[in-house]
């Protein structure tokens, strides 16, 4: 199958820090874009968990191994560690017991990565003093009808990690598609993170 | 044939006889034997795109299309094998089969025993669904397919897929399981041996042999098929085709019908026991009840699933409490522990273990996703 588009730039920062040749797990892995980008180009052996009928669908459609699932059954139709990386995308934000993911996460392989849109940034701050839940175009969602019900922070998310006992490995952050360093904690709109079980 | 209006048009089905012998798992073995089959679109030069479809406990070989004394009524799985349709037989070559104890045509019961030169009746040995997939093979030689691209069935016709898998992994591709299961549980035994009670049970079954006695045990194949349409439908599926409707505005006091529900199910059953073999029922239940890959392997369907190359596509459907969605899920789990491609559709659909012959678009849409992919694969 041809994936000559470009990855989204949170997908390719995951892809780079997957091991060539590795079993993969994406948790909410969408159209499977991911997926078929590491069976093509680093020859991984992977599957993934989406709920989405027409996602679903589009997975099946690129012979990609899909489990339709939430996340709480799907992970646990895996065994413990084995994966080498599973991947949780811009879907952190959206579960309901962010604590018990990280922890299966954890369990099912040796490498996770997870990125997140940062809610730390400046411009959702000037929104909260501006007394309204922001708006943005990476969370494009009313408070009262949106998926994202755990937003956080860089710092939120480092010390979740910490208290379920991972090391953190590689983060790398980014706005408006372009890498960040400079006040990384307000200015990334995106975060990725890169962690191991200790 | 009509091509391009979504059906194989009219159809003539095909009695293929095997004169070897085929040993079954009970020990027993049958000298020779028919099946009937019917095919549909052309089988490429390659021989790579052929597609066997299996059915589960009343259907046949009739798969798709119609039959020309009786246009009026289309194969079982027609919505989904034809031009244009999820299986397509524009681009797949699809055999239809009758399986060996059925009443299709098929050497099974109601068939001449050589021997005795009566039908067979009660003596017809007890098959399985292993016997019937080494029957199917035999079917496979002599169409000169060596590999199917996939074998798809719903229900035990997707226990034979299943079976295909493990038994000769060499000869599918792709396995296609619709609302099955790993082996029944207790409760679907116990339904099984309800409907077979009631068949046993009618004074017209003579102990099997009811063909010497010119009499048919009707009544007891009408409760069997009642109870089986019981489980096949949705609690909410029946609750709102039927709810409460009643024949009469008000209570009649007697035992006639008086509930809609009641007017379907001894439609249902009326008509069932018109054209099906009471023994075919029983053997047919009886292999269900029987398939259990894992038995020999103390339960272990990872082991059990060990010897499998094919890719496969599993399909549940949500409201299904005959072969519910976990059941479904435990066929996944053994192949990812077996570290197989598989991928799982768990589709929200309303009709219960039916759904799979019905077209829920979602259902339909996900099956079409994948013999595409299939197809692209045949062409590369």
């Amino acid at each position: 199958m041809s994936t000559a588009r470009p990855l989204r730039i949170d997908l390719q920062q995951i892809a780079d820090w997957v091991r060539p040749e590795g079993r993969v797990l994406d948790l909410g892995c969408g159209d499977g874009t991911l997926l078929a980008y590491l069976r093509e180009f680093k020859r991984c052996h992977g599957y993934g968990v989406e709920i989405n009928d027409d996602q679903v669908a589009e997975c099946v459609r690129s012979g990609i191994n899909v489990i339709q699932s939430n996340l709480d059954a799907g992970l646990r139709m895996f065994a413990d560690a084995m994966f080498d990386t599973v991947v949780l995308s811009q879907t952190l934000q959206a579960v309901h017991n962010a604590e018990s993911i990280l922890r299966e996460m954890a369990r099912v392989a040796r490498q996770g990565v997870v990125s997140f849109p940062n809610f730390g940034h400046w411009k959702h701050a000037a929104s909260l003093l501006a007394g309204r839940m922001p708006v943005t175009r990476d969370i494009p969602f009313q408070w009262y009808d949106t998926p994202n019900i755990h937003l956080c922070t860089l710092k939120d998310f480092e010390d979740l990690v910490a208290k379920v006992g991972l090391n953190i490995t590689g983060r790398a952050l980014f706005a408006d598609g372009q890498p960040i360093d400079v006040l990384p904690a307000l200015r990334a709109t995106l975060a990725v993170y890169r962690f191991e079980t200790r | 044939m009509d091509s391009g209006t979504g059906s194989v048009g009219v159809v003539t089905p095909q009695v293929i006889r095997f004169n070897s012998p085929l040993k079954l798992s009970s020990g027993a073995s049958i000298d020779g034997y028919s099946l009937m089959i019917e095919a549909y679109g052309k089988l490429n030069v390659d021989h790579t795109n052929a597609v066997l479809i299996c059915h589960a406990l009343n259907a046949s070989h009739h798969v798709a299309g119609v039959h020309a004394e009786d246009p009026s009524v289309p194969g079982w799985w027609d919505n989904m094998v034809g031009p244009g349709k999820p299986v397509d037989t524009d681009r797949f070559f699809v055999v239809g089969v009758n399986n060996l104890g059925s009443c299709f045509g098929s050497t099974g019961p109601m068939s001449l025993d050589p021997a005795s030169g009566r039908p067979y009746g009660a003596s017809f040995p007890v098959v399985t669904v292993e016997d019937w997939v080494n029957a199917q093979v035999r079917l496979a030689d002599m169409l000169g397919i060596k590999r199917w691209a996939a074998v798809m069935g719903g229900s035990l016709g997707g226990m034979q897929a299943l079976s295909w898998t493990i038994q000769y992994p060499e000869r599918i591709a792709h396995c296609v399981a619709i609302a099955s299961a790993p082996k029944l549980s207790a409760q679907n035994i116990a339904f099984n041996e309800v409907a077979r009670t009631a068949i046993r049970s009618d004074p017209d079954f003579h102990g099997g042999d009811y063909y010497a006695h010119a009499t048919v045990p009707k009544r007891g194949l009408r409760v069997a098929r009642m109870i089986g349409h019981i489980t096949y439908l949705s609690g909410e599926d029946m609750a709102e085709k039927f709810g409460r409707a009643m024949r009469e505005a008000d209570y009649q006091f007697h035992y006639e019908i008086e509930f809609e529900v009641e007017r379907y199910l001894r439609y249902q059953g009326d008509k069932f026991s018109e054209y099906f073999d009471a023994n075919t029922y029983l053997l047919i239940t009886r292999a269900l009840d029987y398939f259990d890959p894992a038995k020999e392997l103390g339960g272990d369907l990872v082991a059990a699933l060990a010897p499998a190359r094919a890719k496969f596509l599993i399909g549940a459907f949500t409201t299904d409490w005959r072969f519910p969605p976990a059941r479904s899920r435990e066929i996944v789990e053994a192949l990812i522990d077996n570290g197989r491609d598989v991928a799982y559709a768990e589709i929200d659909a309303p009709h219960g273990h039916d759904a799979f012959l019905l077209d829920d678009p979602r259902y339909h849409r996900v099956v079409k996703a994948y013999f595409d992919n299939i197809a692209r694969e045949i062409s590369r």
